[in-house]
């Protein structure tokens, strides 16, 4: 899936998101619900800004001292039984584990909710191989019928209506009654939830991210609701972690802070149902447990990243608070952002992992309103991590050649304030003086952007810098 | 050169350092060792009793129920008496926990007691928390013959019995709980559990037991000291 690549369409995207009725219908519960719950549990807990600086310093802290943690970690994931595998590329992770699940003569494979997993697009790998992957998460589940990526991080099916889930699921569960009644969200789940409890119990492996790594116990933490990633991990015979370098932790205690911000944070529940703190392999008198475990810790471009100035991004806990409060988000869904990571973090992070050539757009779609970075858990600055990609698409120039030459023109008078101002005052006037019938501009010269979709007001009185003048003299 | 070594070697580049510098290697050390509690709610804290009441508000408020018993010997009752109001059958699976093993289980006649290999079919399964934590109505389980970890999540009626001193303020003391109990090796799983399992994939609609349990029943045993 990571070939699948459409972010240098965002425009066309986002355009098509606008006019797509059923989407529209289905991203105004994101606005709704997200903003409003995660308010009400951080207003709820006085320590709550506190324990941002906290889980900031902490993975601050981490990604200082990354070698030293991945070694300690390493040592004791060894020492309870476990494999630790590393993979510098997408392409290194996926054979590895493709080669854990032939070794084990898996056919099929189940898989917890994991970002990384899209991000190194191991279904589509494994499938091309003759391993069926099977996504147990619901959301992940609707969307794998569907063949599409995730809309949102936290909620991957964000973008579909139950309408839509309904007839995906007459088209994929044959066998079933045809006049079953799938009008309710209850039914839905009912149906999907017998559909899966089967592939866990004839799974032979399962794959699932991780939240955290722990250091100091060579542990991996997940984070579920539906209970989901715990039993693709506890019923198989092995249960191979996907996790990045940066999920590094060092203690339990840490991991405990950053808990407090997460859940809150993302689907604003004070804690999440089932936090799992998983160590080694099925021990000799567990009834139950798979008998590998394995971790693939996944660089992909991150330790490079370490050294410049996104190196803030590597605290990001894939939360989506983002994306929930972001108006852009909010407009055209996940879809638009052309690949796995979407909304403020994924407009950040994906031109580092697919290229500014590709993605040079995303860090564009944002009005810079600033609530990203108000309501981060781990205080990333995304507003000025997007402003460093823009100037470096600028540097490399790579943004379209009118933009260049407008801004040109537009420094030539910046530059020289008095003509800037008399050119503006005589452009104000001219304007409202070709526009004193209507009040509005249905088309303009040089601004058919600007006109295609809204009409272009009259400019009203003088120049704001002639009505700040003004207003200094008078004081 | 191996994956390994060239994750490490540009992490190290990045950074500008070697590995081998002395303070940042004491400072892994000692952080690792110490396992410093960074900044706890004030929420879960107070008195044995406050903190009971903490945990039994914040799981209700994650839609977890909550019974009370005196004693243990009261339990067996308690699961039958639950059984019954749900209209579920008789049987009940658990794992080899000395305090559920100890239980008069034999004064529910008609309840069917299995200790066998967890079982799919099952629909109600009692383990035991070693530890609740009030901040959040959190329950924590150790994975093991005990309390095998599947009981937690198979099942869909999951009963817990928790004894009220192991009623914590927060993850920090549940945390020194565990290394009480295990030393520094970890049991194979901790649970951290928090209320019955959910989804709102479907439009944002919560709805109870995705596919994990639908019903968390928390049976509290003994009174805060």
């Amino acid at each position: 899936m990571s070939d699948l690549v459409t972010s240098p369409q965002f425009k066309a995207n986002a355009r098509s998101a606008l006019a797509d009725v059923d989407l529209q219908n289905a991203l105004k519960h994101v606005e709704v619900n997200f903003i409003a719950k995660r308010r009400e549990v951080a207003d709820r807990l006085p320590e709550f800004e506190r324990l941002r600086d906290s889980a900031r310093d902490i993975k601050d802290h981490t990604l200082a001292h990354l070698d030293l943690y991945l070694e300690e970690y390493e040592r004791r994931v060894v020492e309870s039984g476990g494999k630790v595998h590393y993979a510098v590329t997408a392409q290194d992770a996926r054979t590895i584990v493709l080669d854990i699940c032939r070794a084990l003569g898996a056919r099929t494979v189940t898989k917890g909710k994991s970002m990384i997993g899209e991000e190194i697009g191991i279904n589509a790998f494994l499938e091309a191989h003759g391993i069926t992957p099977v996504e147990t998460d619901l959301g992940e589940y609707l969307i794998q019928l569907r063949h599409e990526l995730p809309s949102h991080i936290i909620a991957p099916a964000v973008h579909l209506t139950k309408e839509q889930i309904a007839a995906d699921f007459r088209r994929a569960h044959v066998g079933l009654p045809p006049g079953r009644d799938l009008t309710a969200p209850t039914a839905l789940l009912a149906e999907a939830r017998a559909v899966l409890r089967e592939k866990f119990l004839a799974a032979d492996v399962g794959i699932t991210g991780a939240n955290f790594l722990v250091a100091a116990t060579g542990s991996s933490i997940i984070v579920t609701n539906e209970g989901n990633g715990d039993l693709t991990q506890t019923l198989p015979k092995a249960h191979i972690v996907l996790a990045s370098i940066e999920k590094l932790v060092p203690t339990l205690e840490d991991a405990a802070q950053i808990l407090r911000v997460l859940a809150r944070s993302a689907t604003g529940q004070e804690m999440s149902v089932y936090t799992t703190v998983s160590t080694g392999p099925r021990r000799a008198a567990d009834p139950d447990g798979p008998g590998e475990y394995h971790v693939v810790i996944i660089d992909n471009g991150r330790s490079a990243m370490l050294g410049g100035e996104f190196r803030d991004m590597l605290r990001c806990i894939r939360c989506g608070a983002c994306m929930n409060h972001c108006p852009v988000y909010h407009a055209v869904g996940g879809h638009a952002y052309g690949w796995v990571y979407p909304g403020p973090m994924g407009a950040v992070l994906t031109p580092s992992l697919v290229g500014l050539d590709k993605a040079g757009h995303l860090p564009n779609a944002s009005t810079f309103c600033g609530r990203c970075e108000e309501i981060c858990p781990v205080r990333i600055p995304l507003p000025r991590l997007m402003r460093h990609w823009r100037e470096r698409e600028f540097e490399r120039h790579l943004s379209p050649a009118t933009l260049r030459s407008g801004l040109r023109l537009w420094a030539f008078f910046a530059r020289r304030p008095s003509l800037y101002g008399f050119a503006t005052a005589a452009l104000a006037r001219l304007l409202r003086l070709a526009g004193r019938r209507h009040g509005r501009f249905r088309w303009l010269p040089f601004a058919g952007g600007w006109t295609r979709t809204r009409d272009f007001p009259v400019p009203q009185g003088r120049t704001f810098q002639a009505q700040w003048r003004a207003r200094s003299r008078a004081r | 050169m191996s994956a390994r070594d060239l994750v490490l070697g540009t992490i190290r580049r990045s950074l500008g350092v070697t590995g081998a510098e002395a303070p940042r290697r004491r400072a892994v050390e000692d952080r690792i060792a110490g396992h410093p509690a960074g900044l706890v709610p004030a929420r879960g804290q107070g008195s044995a009793a406050d903190k009971l009441a903490t945990f039994v508000r914040m799981l209700e408020l994650a839609a977890g129920t909550v019974a009370r018993a005196g004693t243990s010997a009261e339990v067996p009752g308690e699961i039958a008496a639950f059984l019954r109001r749900h209209n579920l059958p008789m049987r009940v699976q658990r794992g080899a926990d000395p305090l559920l093993a100890g239980m008069p289980w034999e004064r529910e006649g008609t309840l069917e007691i299995d200790t066998g290999k967890p079982d799919p079919a099952s629909l109600a399964a009692v383990t035991r928390a070693f530890a609740g934590v009030a901040e959040t109505g959190t329950l924590a389980l150790a994975s093991g013959p005990d309390n095998p970890t599947s009981l937690n999540f198979l099942p869909d009626n999951h009963l817990v019995v928790l004894a009220a001193k192991d009623v914590v303020g927060d993850y920090e003391t549940a945390w020194r709980r565990l290394r009480e109990t295990y030393g520094e090796a970890m049991p194979r799983v901790v649970n951290l559990v928090t209320g019955p399992s959910r989804t709102a994939d479907i439009e944002q609609t919560l709805i109870l037991g995705a596919h994990g349990p639908r019903r968390l029943h928390v049976i509290i045993v003994g009174d805060a000291e």
